[in-house]
């Protein structure tokens, strides 16, 4: 690993280190770039992961934990505390705990404006670019990172150039019970693909099904985390510097617009200003527009990058809905992988259904018990005594879920801006997240929970039942933030990710996107790092980057 | 509070929060990570011996209650902020990683069935060892 001071003025700072500012950090620093890596986070490895139940459900150093977020439905309200707003904050970033659902979008999520027309309320719009000119950095990730799956077989996957590295992982009892609904009701079930190794690949150890994915780091390092896949890589550059514990305060700029470099804390809450040519921010969909506001200076009264006012609007989370079934044997849904079967028979918005709206359905169990004991009973289940206790022994093992991951409006006023009073562990002000469901993401997550009904009544379920559609309060899978577009007065960045106000800063991850797809973003996050960071090695190399005099 | 805990997942022909030592998570939980409940529990062993007295008046600890006359009395605090921690922790530790107190010697997972194992191989379950079962069949 390298070692730079911070008065040295170095090619690029990578704010952030989960899946776009890895593969970020990855390019540049094989392209010959010096590069520092400021990570706020831990920099934990494959042993200190512990798979200690209680700890996912309450605290964990995978995550932003301790930060004070607020939260409000609509700028009439006063935010208050909430705790709902989680991304990982270690080296690896969300990458290291998330499930390893890992889907491409399809063409049709970056023309959907085109095909449906406006929506009133929304700023539903085209993205910049296409499915065609990603898909050879779809193909990048899923060879690059490790990816189990299995192509071809989806009536509704758009064209790939190539097929998955390694074969889907083994089917589960909640995926064989997915194909037997799916068959009965004439769906198309598929396998799931996975950031994660169903065989050995690239010196790094096969999934050995532990059942241990979803809030927990991997222990041997299957799970293709930016942590895992790319960190390594960079750990052996000798261009490259990896420093956690870094909370970066404010990307600061020149007289002219320039970005100059990055000022942070570092683990003793000392400031340090990190010089570089140009900043690749991948914070994710709520920090990056936050260091953005954050970052304000005569030039950018607004916060930095943010003429166009859209900096931190349009945010879109991960909307949901499920049901649930008891079935007559085990499905042990504990071990392996959190779900292996899916279907996108209901993936396309559909005029008929009167609003705007499409999810992916998939299958999958209980992997926790605590979780499961404290909330995964049939609702008429006794809450305490014997009748509860009979309840969780006989279902622990039997409870099938049906889980859609469905879309999210684009709304202006669905927004992350900088709290007034509440301030964070380093006297910043705190994020505040104004979030309401469009009217259109409700009726499609009640739409979405009646399919997953069926599908559980289909694969045949002793009893069922379906979660109450609810309005989005706590979010994971953060988009739609620093927006994608070509107008510099309605989108914060360019098709390839840089801003359109300041030519030496970047924005990558979830923030970038324009509509919500399906949920499950890390894939395309992923896809558009490798794109981003082509173009930014074109432009620094014919001396386009724009970089601030050296001082 | 053994007590209630044991009415909150009762012994019957298998071990419940008693056996389980959820009573030691419960202290663990107080010490530590849930401190701040603390005042929590000292308020509600107030009300549930208040509670006891006011249904059975003779009665002396809630301990020393009969089964149905413990339930009757929990039932009757049901919707107290203290039962609904008391209720959280005691299912929490029957089945958390037996290094916090309860679940002693794996009863509550033993119980329904989560194998405390880090490595598994196909098939996983009934549905999908059946489903290979006669995929092989086919073939053959």
């Amino acid at each position: 690993m390298a070692n730079f001071k911070p008065n040295t003025q170095v090619d690029f700072v990578v704010i952030g280190s989960g899946i776009a500012g890895g593969i970020m950090a990855k390019e540049l620093s094989s392209a010959g770039f010096d590069v520092v890596i400021l990570e706020q986070g831990d920099f934990l490895h494959e042993k200190d992961f512990r798979y200690d139940q209680l700890k996912r459900t309450s605290t964990s150093s995978l995550l932003n934990d301790d930060a004070p977020t607020t939260f409000r439905q609509t700028d009439k309200e006063k935010a208050v505390h909430s705790t709902a707003f989680r991304y990982g904050r270690c080296v690896g970033g969300g990458t290291v705990h998330y499930s390893g659902s890992s889907w491409r979008h399809h063409e049709s999520d970056f023309i959907e404006r085109s095909r449906y027309g406006p929506i009133a309320g929304t700023g539903f719009a085209d993205w910049p670019l296409t499915y065609a000119e990603l898909e050879p950095y779809y193909t990048k990730v899923e060879w690059e990172i490790g990816y189990s799956g299995l192509g071809g077989v989806s009536p509704f996957e758009s064209p790939r150039s190539k097929p998955y590295p390694l074969p889907p992982m083994p089917n589960k009892s909640s995926g064989v019970l997915m194909e037997r609904a799916s068959r009965k009701l004439g769906y198309h079930a598929v396998p799931v693909p996975v950031a994660m190794l169903s065989q050995a690949y690239r010196g790094r150890s096969a999934c050995i099904h532990c059942g241990f994915c979803s809030g927990y780091g991997c222990k041997v390092g299957a799970k293709s985390s930016s942590l895992a896949a790319v960190i390594p890589i960079v750990e052996k550059s000798s261009r490259c510097e990896l420093r956690p514990n870094s909370y970066v305060r404010e990307i600061s700029v020149d007289k002219s617009g320039r970005v100059t470099g990055a000022v942070y804390f570092d683990a003793n809450k000392q400031e340090v200003f990190q010089k570089a040519k140009a900043v690749v921010l991948c914070a994710n969909g709520l920090e990056s527009p936050r260091l953005l506001l954050l970052s304000k200076s005569s030039l950018f009264p607004n916060g930095l990058a943010n003429t166009s006012g859209v900096v931190g609007k349009y945010f879109m989370p991960g909307c949901n809905a499920s049901a649930h079934g008891i079935f007559e044997h085990e499905l042990n849904e504990f071990k392996s992988v959190t779900t292996t079967r899916a279907i996108e028979d209901f993936y396309n918005a559909d005029p008929k259904r009167g609003y705007y709206g499409g999810g992916r359905i998939d299958a999958r169990g209980n992997t926790g018990t605590i979780s499961f004991a404290l909330g995964g009973l049939p609702p008429d289940t006794p809450p305490w005594g014997s009748g509860y206790k009979k309840a969780l022994q006989e279902n622990f093992n039997r409870t099938l879920t049906v889980q859609a991951f469905c879309t999210a409006l684009p709304q202006e006023t669905n927004n992350i801006t900088l709290d007034p009073d509440v301030k964070d562990a380093w006297e910043l002000p705190a994020m505040r997240v104004t979030y309401k469901d469009h009217p259109d993401d409700m009726k499609n997550k009640a739409f979405f929970r009646d399919r997953a009904l069926e599908l559980v009544q289909a694969a045949g379920a002793i009893k069922s039942w379906a979660d109450p559609v609810r309005e989005e309060r706590a979010m994971g899978h953060t988009m739609g933030t620093c927006r994608m577009g070509s107008d510099p007065k309605t989108s914060v960045v360019d098709r390839f990710n840089r801003a359109h106000d300041v030519p030496n800063l970047f924005v990558v991850d979830g923030s970038s996107f324009v509509t919500s797809a399906r949920n499950h973003p890390t894939c395309t996050i992923s896809a558009l790092s490798f794109r981003a960071a082509d173009n930014i090695i074109r432009t620094a190399k014919n001396g386009s980057i724009k970089a601030p005099a050296a001082s | 509070m053994e007590s209630v805990a044991a009415q909150i997942i009762p012994t019957d022909e298998t071990p419940g929060a008693r056996e389980a030592g959820c009573l030691y998570f419960i202290d663990r939980a107080l010490t530590t990570f849930d401190r701040a409940q603390q005042p929590v529990y000292a308020r509600g062993l107030e009300t549930l011996q208040a509670k006891t007295r006011e249904l059975v008046p003779n009665a002396g600890k809630f301990s020393g209650l009969s089964p149905a006359q413990q339930i009757q009395v929990l039932k009757a605090i049901e919707n107290t902020p203290f039962f609904a921690q008391v209720r959280l922790h005691t299912i929490t530790g029957f089945v958390a990683n037996p290094e916090y107190g309860g679940n002693r010697d794996k009863v509550g997972w033993n119980l329904i069935g989560f194998e405390d194992k880090f490595h598994y191989s196909s098939p996983f379950g009934y549905y999908d060892g059946e489903s290979q079962l006669s995929a092989g069949s086919r073939k053959g």
